[in-house]
């Protein structure tokens, strides 16, 4: 997805549209194509887009495609956990906006991106292989003054052999491949990260009414996640330790009903309350004489009342590229890093990749300059590793901070659902920051 | 050294037909600075005078580099014909130049600050010449059935992202290394591997009576010996109605005094200058109106 929206956004800028671009990938669905029936039952995997996220899919042309399918805006959010101790709900309304995110199915955000490139006048081809193996030339040697040979005019490009035996040279190679990123590999990037000892759980369950807020559960094990998808479905992320994961997948569809409404509700702990300590606390003096978020109160999710997909288990970890480009050689979305779903964010990121990218490559065309040139490519990484890195590390930290189940550290959790509640200029800041508006948490 | 420079400069502004209107400040500078500008340039000496036989009766630039005047005609004709010579590279310089040109391409090594100011000066050159030229600006090769020459060009790190933009492009250099270096360079990428690299110096050029649409000359001018010619070369080589572009970087007090030089002689045409500041702290260099010692200015030949 985040590979394609590179080329789509390539190809919508009138600087780049005279690139070159080869896609390669085995996926049989880009050739085929990708037929959606309006009538299907959701798909499990989805994805959270933030409204910065649908700005640039509407620039590139990329969102009309996307509008018939089923796709769900949301514009409350409610968080909270088990202990009872504090909520925070935010509305869109806090920041003067319609949506907080809107949720759609992969498949149709790999469809609608896959019909904006095709219906664009850009030269494309599909390569339906897999990536075998990669030679970066290192670049001029100054010792080859004489004796020069005509073999020369490639030798300042990549090299890609492909799985069926094909042959590619290239000015600039993007892994856009995903966490396990076989460009990543071949290119000798290192990583850091860790694997968390969390699997999550994910599939698609139905109301008996429209849902229209996204809820999340913090519990002792992981957070539970509820996101709407319209037409009275949800989609569940379910964050547990591996063999709680592996019994939740197995159990019947009714027992998995009832674990996932009694986690959403009563279960492992008391409902919040509207305050902690009562009517003259100190929170509500910082939020005086600020608009309360709509209805203010905490309200008890919609109730499940099927299964509606397939449940899938996927492993959780945290994975960083030490660096994400060199020359001839740049990674955008999962193969540069992967974080955990607890925000919904991972794509966003990697959306904000591409655009990054393909903004620095239309900046280095107007001033004649070689896409595959490192210097440039430097550009696009440190514009998005500091970005990346404060959202990893923020994750990284609710994640820490949540799984562990003792008083202190609980008090100090709900202050802090308290003032994200009540102290509305960090209201704000959060909201926007989640919302792909602002790059880095500096509360300016 | 500065004041016989000077002088002649008078029957330069007027050798290139620029010169009926008073001193015009480009438009792009302040107010105050443009003031500025002005008040160290002429402080030095004031112009003398024009002959007076001479207006309006200036042979065109491409028949021959000796123009027809009274009085100091012969001094000029003299000139003239050891101009190559005087107006080339200095000797040690063309020695220092040699020493490090395998470096040229290495982003990481000496030429490393040039590296980093090329994509401002590029940014540059394509706004003023899209918009003197009448070019799409959001083109990828704005300059396509242009000709441009890079006086100066070194290993081409200038006239590689011109010819990627569309130009038919000349560069030329003195230093013969420095040339061989932008041949294999240029020859990586079918692109940039139809750039015409030459040896030689503007003066030669100009003998040779080629012509180009943009003559650009960005951080030479500081190393020629007589640089009043070489602005007069440079002026020889553009077609009427064509574009000029120099800069100069240099930070010694020879070029500092070499570039008042310039910048009066250009300032009689310069429709566009810009400064160029150095952010310490991001490494990155940008467009700005200080041009206190830095600058890069577009001018243009006015028809005959």
């Amino acid at each position: 997805m985040v590979g394609m929206s590179l080329a789509c956004s390539l190809a919508s800028m009138p600087l780049t549209k005279h690139l070159n671009v080869a896609i390669i990938d085995s996926n049989p669905a880009l050739v085929n194509g990708i037929r959606i029936n309006k009538q299907d039952p959701p798909d499990p995997r989805v994805s959270t887009i933030t409204p910065a996220t649908t700005s640039m899919f509407r620039d590139i042309g990329a969102w009309q495609y996307l509008q018939p399918y089923r796709h769900a805006y949301f514009d409350q959010m409610q968080v909270w956990d088990y202990t009872g101790l504090g909520y925070t709900r935010y509305h869109a309304r806090d920041v003067d906006k319609d949506s907080l995110g809107c949720v759609v199915e992969n498949k149709v955000l790999q469809s609608s991106l896959l019909l904006c490139i095709q219906n664009a006048d850009f030269q494309k081809r599909i390569f339906p292989s897999r990536l075998v193996s990669m030679s970066l030339n290192p670049g001029l040697k100054s010792k080859q003054m004489d004796g020069i040979s005509s073999e020369i005019s490639r030798a300042d490009l990549a090299k890609l052999h492909l799985s069926d035996g094909t042959c590619l040279y290239a000015k600039l190679v993007v892994g856009a491949d995903g966490s396990k990123s076989q460009v990543r590999e071949l290119a000798g990037f290192k990583t850091t990260g860790w694997n968390y000892s969390q699997n999550a759980v994910i599939c698609t369950v139905e109301h008996a009414s429209e849902n229209q807020c996204a809820w999340q559960r913090f519990l002792p094990a992981g957070p539970i996640a509820l996101l709407p998808m319209g037409d009275n479905f949800s989609n569940i992320v379910w964050t547990m330790n591996p063999k709680e994961a592996l019994d939740r997948k197995s159990m019947t569809e009714i027992d998995f009903v009832k674990t996932v409404n009694h986690a959403l509700d009563h279960g492992f702990g008391p409902h919040p309350t509207s305050s902690l300590l009562g009517k003259g606390n100190i929170f509500s003096w910082f939020g005086a004489g600020v608009p309360t978020s709509g209805n203010g109160g905490f309200e008890i999710p919609p109730k499940v009342v099927k299964l509606a997909s397939e449940r899938m288990v996927f492993p959780l970890s945290l994975r960083h590229a030490n660096d994400y480009v060199s020359k001839h050689v740049a990674l955008i979305g999962d193969a540069a890093h992967t974080v955990h779903p607890l925000a919904g964010q991972g794509v966003n990121l990697g959306f904000g990749d591409a655009f990054a990218l393909s903004r620095v490559i239309g900046e280095a065309i107007a001033v004649g300059m070689d896409i595959g040139e490192a210097s440039l490519l430097k550009k696009y990484e440190a514009e998005r590793k500091p970005a990346n890195i404060a959202m990893m590390a923020i994750l990284d930290g609710f994640q820490k901070a949540y799984s562990v189940d003792f008083g202190p550290l609980n008090i100090l959790r709900a202050a802090g659902f308290h003032a994200a509640n009540y102290i509305s200029p960090l209201k704000r800041s959060i909201i926007s920051y989640a919302s792909g508006e602002q790059r880095l948490p500096l509360f300016t | 050294m500065a004041s016989k420079l000077l002088h002649r400069v008078p029957w330069l502004l007027h050798r290139v037909g620029a010169v009926s209107a008073p001193l015009k400040y480009p438009r792009t500078l302040s107010p105050t600075l443009a003031a500025f500008a002005s008040l160290r340039l002429l402080s030095d000496v004031a112009p003398r005078p024009l002959p007076v036989a001479a207006t309006g009766n200036s042979p065109p630039a491409s028949t021959s580099p000796a123009p027809q005047f009274s009085g100091s005609s012969e001094k000029f004709e003299h000139n003239a014909k050891s101009s190559s010579v005087r107006s080339s590279l200095k000797d040690p310089e063309l020695a220092k130049f040699s020493a490090i040109a395998d470096t040229w391409w290495d982003s990481e090594g000496p030429f490393k600050p040039l590296h980093l100011m090329n994509p401002t000066r590029l940014a540059f050159i394509r706004s003023t010449l899209c918009r003197h030229f009448g070019k799409d600006p959001s083109s990828a090769r704005p300059f396509e059935g242009m000709k441009i020459v890079d006086v100066g060009c070194g290993g081409g790190i200038l006239s590689e992202p011109l010819a990627r933009m569309g130009a038919s492009v000349t560069g030329v250099d003195a230093v013969d290394k420095n040339i061989k270096i932008a041949r294999i360079h240029a020859d990586l990428d079918p692109v940039t591997s139809t750039i015409e690299y030459c040896c030689t110096t503007a003066e030669k050029l100009v003998e040779e009576q080629r012509k180009f649409d943009a003559v650009i000359s960005l951080e030479v001018i500081e190393h020629v010996a007589d640089p009043a010619e070489f602005c007069k070369s440079l002026s020889a080589l553009t077609i009427p109605e064509g574009a000029l572009v120099i800069s100069t970087i240099n930070r010694s007090m020879r070029a500092y005094a070499t570039a008042i030089v310039a910048a009066e002689y250009l300032l009689h045409w310069v429709k566009e200058m810009a400064g160029f500041v150095h952010n310490p702290l991001t490494g990155r260099w940008s467009l700005s109106d200080d041009i206190s010692v830095n600058f890069i200015a577009f001018g243009t030949k006015k028809g005959q």
